[in-house]
């Protein structure tokens, strides 16, 4: 993301420090992090200190200081799919990737993250991997549609 | 659309659009909720749109996505209006069968219909459903009838009377009395009474004053918040601007979690709409109120949900929360008199305008009033949103409208309150659902999670996973909540994993005490519920696995071994082939043995093994019993016909 379109999401807020986390969640969602440069020119342009970003952008899981890999895989360890075994699935998983929760492989192939409640507790457990869902999942089966995306 | 003026310009508007639906048109409604979708209802929905298409129907015939009716677990749900009948579990291949025969010549497909799993009786009408029929669908009954993209269908409903009734035929004051009178208790958690909240921010001093709708529904397993935001966004709309014009605010905020994209964008568009009529903004209605709301997005963050943790994540700070008094009634967004009231909370309030405090009142036990919304999840039949009337007891929910428990197993438990609730078991289901009495047996009400467990949960790990969840999600302010919550959580993995000692019980009741006594918010205040409710009712468990390293429920799992019954095995390859592992030896009529070395204890084998052999075995508390030597393993498999 350049620096104008991220001028232009400040100018959006009219550049008021009180819409500090608006901002990132918009340039996290278009960006799908936060890069140094861009906490910078925030920072800069709604004359907050670095220092309360960084607190903001460390305090909320929205946000993410790292890029982020091809396919975001969130397990969903909500109570209803936790007790119906969704432990076993997020250790198939890591195991598959090789990344813990909040970990992105180094080919940027995965991105692993854990949800509470996707509120699809009915198909539990329950994983989406980039926005499909996958229910009444088990170690095995998991393991196979981890492999269909490349 | 021009802005409306009057509350007579309302009501016309709403007979015209009356007058153009024909009650008779058929209409397929098709489910859009986050479940069913998950299902598979966004195919369903192109596949019913493409079919009437290709028939020519499309001039007689409504498609429409709706909000969810909340059985989940049978989803897709489709019902097909005039008639209403009700299909679940529909596919894309399905549609064209609808289409000719239901929609065509008015036949009813039996194989879609709900059959009733003991008497086998087939039920055409939702209301014939026993999961509908044992509810009292007052909030989310109307879910199914609009589409939550379109203001049209809520004012046909009769919405925004409500609000056109307290603008021209009340007062504030007589609204705050009526709110008063209904009883009405929060429906976040606490159950604080609403109208005795309102009170406080009408008469606090002050000009400025806000109301909020805390849309930031974080417990794990309850999703009653989102499917009214996205499924009604009007409802809280409508609600929250009776209650801003109540205590006198003119500004409103709509805080809800990012993680709910589909709710964000619908209560955007029903906040813009609501504009384009002149139901929101200045002059609403032509009574010289204004009132204009703003949505803010959560950027996860489970404390939020506290009351003064959002009003600093408001202000684009850090969320963690204020000491109180002051209370946000007197003190709250930018040091201003704030009401915040839960999503559910502000869905009620048109429901009492309309219908009056007194019918309002009319349901429910003593303390608490109305209906109340649960998220009912884990190990029963019929997942869903249901909503209940106060009063009706744990039991007619899991076992009348739940269905009781799936596979022939034992309930063991249910978990009412998320993160800050506890665990009720078998000997108090016959609790009613009230406020008072769900905290007498040691959980609460809560926001509407309802996780029910079975015999194979283990309830010494589900307060591990609770406290686990808080390890992560305590703001880390004060030391009681972020140390406590966190030595808690160590402790109760030592006992999971058979590491327990000695004196560990008494070790977290003594941490539960000074946690609960001395956080500054509720988060660490009612974090040990979860340790101390589980302790009180099943503490021979926590005590086997201190003991005896054994987990009764088998589940936790360093305490188990999967192991073969070799009389019971018939070498059928099924679980080698599965195992991902590679941890079972065995072949071709070669007894299969697990090798425990290897076993990563998945599961899979205990669960692919045909329940005919039933040969894997879960064992805790006792050694793996040795294998056969390898030379007795040969084995002649059972002739088929002996199956």
């Amino acid at each position: 993301m350049d620096r104008k379109q991220i001028d232009q999401i400040i100018d959006k807020h009219h550049g008021e420090p009180g819409s500090l986390i608006q901002i990132l969640l918009e340039i996290q969602s278009e960006d799908s992090w936060l890069s140094k440069e861009a906490l910078e020119q925030v920072a800069e342009r709604l004359q907050v200190p670095m220092t309360r970003i960084q607190h903001i952008a460390t305090f909320y899981k929205a946000f993410s200081l790292v890029p982020k890999g091809r396919h975001q895989v969130h397990v969903c360890m909500g109570t209803a799919c936790y007790v119906r075994g969704a432990s076993r699935i997020l250790d198939t998983v890591q195991e598959v990737t090789g990344i813990r929760p909040g970990e992105t492989d180094q080919d940027l192939k995965y991105s692993l993250e854990t949800v509470n409640c996707l509120g699809c507790c009915a198909l539990g457990p329950v994983m989406v991997i980039d926005g499909e869902y996958h229910g009444k999942l088990m170690p095995a089966t998991s393991e196979a549609v981890l492999k269909n995306y490349e | 659309m021009p802005r409306l003026q009057s509350p007579e310009a309302l009501e016309s508007i709403r007979k015209e659009l009356a007058s153009k639906r024909d009650s008779q048109r058929p209409c397929i409604s098709v489910c859009a909720g986050t479940g069913c979708i998950a299902a598979g209802a966004g195919e369903v929905i192109a596949a019913f749109k493409a079919e009437i298409e290709k028939q020519g129907l499309q001039a007689d015939v409504d498609t429409k996505g709706t909000g969810c009716p909340g059985f989940c677990e049978r989803g897709p749900v489709v019902v097909i209006y005039p008639e209403e009948i009700c299909y679940l579990q529909v596919k894309p291949q399905d549609v064209v069968d609808i289409v000719s025969q239901t929609i065509k010549e008015k036949k009813v497909i039996d194989r879609l219909l709900y059959v009733d799993p003991t008497t086998k009786a087939k039920a055409v009408r939702e209301s014939d459903i026993p999961f509908y029929r044992n509810q009292r669908r007052t909030i989310i009954g109307n879910n199914i009838k609009i589409d939550p993209k379109s203001i049209e269908d809520y004012l046909v409903i009769g919405g925004y009377t409500a609000l056109a009734k307290v603008l021209f035929a009340m007062t504030p004051e007589q609204v705050v009395e009526e709110v008063k009178t209904s009883d009405l208790r929060g429906r976040g958690g606490a159950g604080f009474p609403t109208g005795k909240k309102w009170e406080g921010a009408r008469n606090a001093p002050g000009d400025t004053k806000y109301v909020i709708v805390n849309a930031d529904e974080g417990d794990p397993g309850a999703f009653m918040d989102r499917a009214l935001l996205e499924r009604n966004p009007h409802s809280v709309l409508e609600g929250l601007i009776i209650g801003a014009y109540a205590i006198g605010a003119h500004e409103g905020y709509i805080y809800v979690r990012q993680e709910y994209p589909l709710a964000v964008e619908n209560v955007t568009l029903a906040i813009k709409q609501a504009e384009e009529y002149g139901l929101l903004g200045k002059d609403i209605l032509g009574s010289n109120f204004d009132f204009s709301v703003t949505v803010h997005r959560g950027a996860g963050a489970f404390v939020c949900g506290e009351e003064t943790s959002l009003l600093m994540s408001l202000e684009g700070k850090v969320g963690e929360p204020r000491t109180r008094p002051p209370y946000p009634v007197t003190k709250g967004l930018w040091g201003k008199p704030t009401t915040i009231n839960n999503v559910e909370t502000w869905a009620n309030v048109p429901l009492i305008i309309n219908g009056g405090a007194e019918a309002f009142s009319s349901v429910g036990t003593e303390g608490s009033k109305g209906t109340k919304i649960f998220s009912l999840v884990g190990k029963v039949n019929n997942t869903g949103l249901v909503e209940v009337p106060m009063g009706i007891t744990l039991r007619d929910i899991i076992f009348e409208v739940g269905g009781g428990i799936p596979g022939g197993k034992k309930f063991k438990a249910v978990q009412t309150g998320g993160p800050s609730g506890g665990c009720i078991p078998e000997a108090h289901l016959d609790t009613p659902v009230d406020f008072d009495e769900l905290t007498r047996v040691g959980a609460i009400m809560g926001s509407g999670g309802m996780i029910v467990m079975d015999e194979d949960t283990c309830p010494v790990d589900v307060a591990r996973y609770f406290v686990e969840f808080l390890t992560d999600e305590s703001c880390g302010k004060c030391v009681p909540c972020r140390e406590g919550i966190r030595q808690m959580h160590t402790i109760l993995t030592a006992i999971t994993t058979g590491k327990g000692k000695e004196g560990d019980i008494q070790r977290l009741e003594h941490l539960a005490e000074v946690t609960s006594t001395a956080s500054l918010c509720a988060l660490g205040k009612s974090a040990p519920n979860p340790v101390l409710s589980t302790l009180r009712y099943f503490r021979d468990e926590y005590e086997a696995h201190i003991k005896e390293k054994r987990c009764p429920a088998l589940s936790c799992k360093e305490l188990i071994a999967y192991h073969i019954d070799p009389e019971k095995c018939q070498a059928c390859m099924i679980c080698l082939r599965k195992c991902s592992a590679g941890a079972i030896v065995g072949g071709k009529n070669q007894i299969h043995v697990v090798d425990q070395d290897k076993c990563t204890k998945c599961g899979t084998c205990f669960e692919v093994c045909p329940p005919r052999f039933g040969a894997v075995q879960k064992i805790s508390g006792e050694p793996v019993p040795a294998p056969l030597p390898e030379a007795e393993r040969t084995t002649v498999r059972k002739a088929n016909t002996n199956e």
